[in-house]
């Protein structure tokens, strides 16, 4: 069935197990991004360790697909330095942009490329980016937040 | 004339198509806009190739037949709604969006004096299950002039909050705003009690009537409301066509919203002076065609009866209810019988996010809608982030009903393999 391109194994297995979810006591920067069209919404904890992603965590409500995605990507970009996540960052979204015509690159993205079968579906791509939008914006403002320290 | 769905379907072109590689369409999306019978598609379609012109405007036949077909228009929706006044009090607008925006601007707008103006020490009643579109204009309408806004708040029972109806609606209230049938919960708003209390109060009644116009009589006197906000494509219409009725007496003192041609009675350099109602409020070239297709969509619900419109859903609404009484970690978001309700089912799984529900739905053939359906106060208030939306309409039948219990099973079966 075409849903099973949807919803894989991989991404029924995070939203049921997900990973790193709950809030660090303490943070670098923290984020709350809200689907607006459907209501999801994550908050995402995020520590940096000079140019290290030291730690990444999470809380939200939403869709196996946006709380899969946020704990892959969780997994994914902990202990990656802002560099390194950038490129991750960027394949993924490219990858979301794709149409189903990507089958995405898995020594850039590990397990995530399943959601190559999720960019076929317009409705989702969204949810599947809700995660990452918000790292985006936690990076920036944990960068802001580190050089106001210093 | 027994009630026919299978026959009123055969009305509406969509059904001959199917989706999802072959499955027959479940349109159960309704509360977001209806379909759209052949005679609607053709008198917006016979508008442009037949009799296509500006309306009021022109010295020519065209405009002329024009003008008739338009204010044809206005004495259908006049005649549908039992309107006190006739065909001049009927706004034509592009939606109810628009209807409720124009009234907060107007308002908004009113001189010192004016029995509309409200400023700080002056109260706006809404409640808690209203739609966006009659929430947030009152919200900032109340931030621009200091007014304060109060609302009603929903039971556990997904009723309105009565009990505390005169500390809610206050001597110092000016404008109650509420809606007719809530596009989430299905409730039908008891309107006696809030229309007594606001008129003892000497505030103006708004009634948000998008989800009960397409699907009950409506009879305005009856209602005893002074303001009155449908769109024309919940109810068999065209978009892009919405309609506000009021009282003459309270158009007449409400001042314009947008200016521009058509609007006018004489204009110089430095001042202008307005055209009586409706006119007054319908700046620019109008909505024409899909006015007039407003027009055939309300008389072919005439046809049919409103009375048993209402019958016939309110029969189905109950059939669907008592199947999903028997799905196992369904809830329902709202009254759990028919009574004072129409034909919106919301409900949750438990374990699944609505929005899997409706991607599992969509592969069945069966339309519904997922999220917070534009009532985000709403949820919050109930505490669901989300929902799904089976609403119900004319051409559905027990089979739709069927369709969607049996996708909800399946979508059971298929989240709960992991
Ligand atoms: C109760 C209610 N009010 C207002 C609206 C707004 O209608 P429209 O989007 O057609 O302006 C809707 C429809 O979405 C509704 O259901």
């Amino acid at each position: 069935m075409e849903l099973d391109s949807l919803y894989q194994e991989v991404i029924l297995d995070h939203y049921k197990h997900p990973q790193h979810k709950g809030l660090s006591p303490t943070f670098s920067a923290q984020v709350t991004h809200v689907n607006t069209s459907c209501g999801d919404e994550i908050i995402l904890n995020i520590n940096l360790d000079n140019e290290l992603i030291s730690e990444l965590t999470w809380e939200g409500q939403g869709c196996s697909i946006s709380q899969a995605s946020v704990s892959m990507m969780t997994d994914l970009l902990t202990g990656k330095t802002l560099k390194q996540a950038a490129v991750i960052v960027k394949s993924f979204s490219e990858l979301m942009a794709s149409k189903g015509t990507s089958a995405g690159d898995p020594l850039v993205l590990e397990d995530a490329v399943v959601f190559a079968g999720v960019s076929k579906f317009p409705g989702r791509v969204k949810c599947s980016l809700l995660g990452w939008m918000a790292f985006k914006d936690a990076a920036i403002q944990a960068q802001a937040n580190n050089r106001g320290e210093r | 004339m027994s009630f026919s769905a299978a026959q009123i379907r055969k009305d509406f072109p969509i059904f001959e198509r199917t989706v999802c590689e072959g499955k027959r369409l479940v349109y159960l999306d309704n509360g977001a806009t209806s379909q759209k019978p052949l005679s609607v598609i053709e008198s917006e379609s016979d508008f442009y190739r037949l009799h296509n012109a500006a309306v009021h405007r022109g010295a020519h036949q065209l405009a002329e037949e024009a003008t008739d077909a338009y204010e044809g228009a206005r004495e259908i929706v006049a005649a549908f709604l039992g309107a006190p006044g006739g065909a001049d009090e009927i706004i034509f607008t592009k939606s109810a969006t628009e209807s409720l925006n124009l009234l907060a601007y107007a308002m908004g707008n009113a001189p010192v004096g004016n029995r509309f103006a409200v400023g700080a020490g002056d109260r706006i009643v809404v409640t808690e299950m209203e739609h966006h579109a009659n929430l947030i204009p009152w919200q900032q309408l109340t931030a621009r002039t200091g007014a304060e806004l109060a609302w009603f708040k929903v039971t556990a029972e997904s009723r309105l909050d009565l009990s505390t109806i005169n500390d809610v609606i206050t001597a110092n209230t000016k404008i109650v705003s509420v809606t007719h049938q809530s596009n989430v919960l299905g409730t039908i708003n008891p309107l006696a009690a809030i229309v007594a209390r606001a008129h003892e109060v000497g505030a103006v009644v708004i009634l948000d009537a998008c989800q009960s116009v397409p699907h009950m009589s409506i009879d305005i006197k009856a209602l005893g409301v002074d303001f009155l906000a449908f769109s024309g494509h919940k109810a068999l219409g065209p978009t892009g066509i919405g309609v506000l009725w009021g009282h003459m007496d309270l158009l007449n003192e409400l001042p314009p919203f947008l200016f521009g041609g058509s609007m006018i009675e004489n204009v110089t350099m430095t001042t202008a002076t307005w055209a009586p109602v409706p006119q007054k409020f319908e700046a620019g070239v109008p909505n024409m065609a899909q006015a007039v297709g407003l027009g055939a969509a309300l008389n072919y619900l005439t046809n049919l009866g409103m009375d048993n419109v209402h019958a016939y859903e309110v029969a189905l609404t109950g059939y669907l209810l008592e199947k999903m009484h028997a799905v196992p970690d369904l809830r329902i978001v709202g009254p759990a019988n028919t009574q004072s309700r129409g034909g919106t089912l919301s409900f949750t799984i438990k374990g699944i996010h609505p929005h899997d529900i409706g991607q599992y739905l969509d592969s069945q053939g069966v339309a519904v809608r997922t999220g917070h359906h534009c009532a985000w106060p709403l949820a919050r208030a109930l505490s669901i982030p989300a929902s799904t939306r089976a609403s119900l309409y004319l051409y559905n039948d027990e089979s739709d009903c069927d369709a969607l219990v049996d996708a909800i099973l399946g979508a059971q079966k298929y989240f709960g393999r992991f």
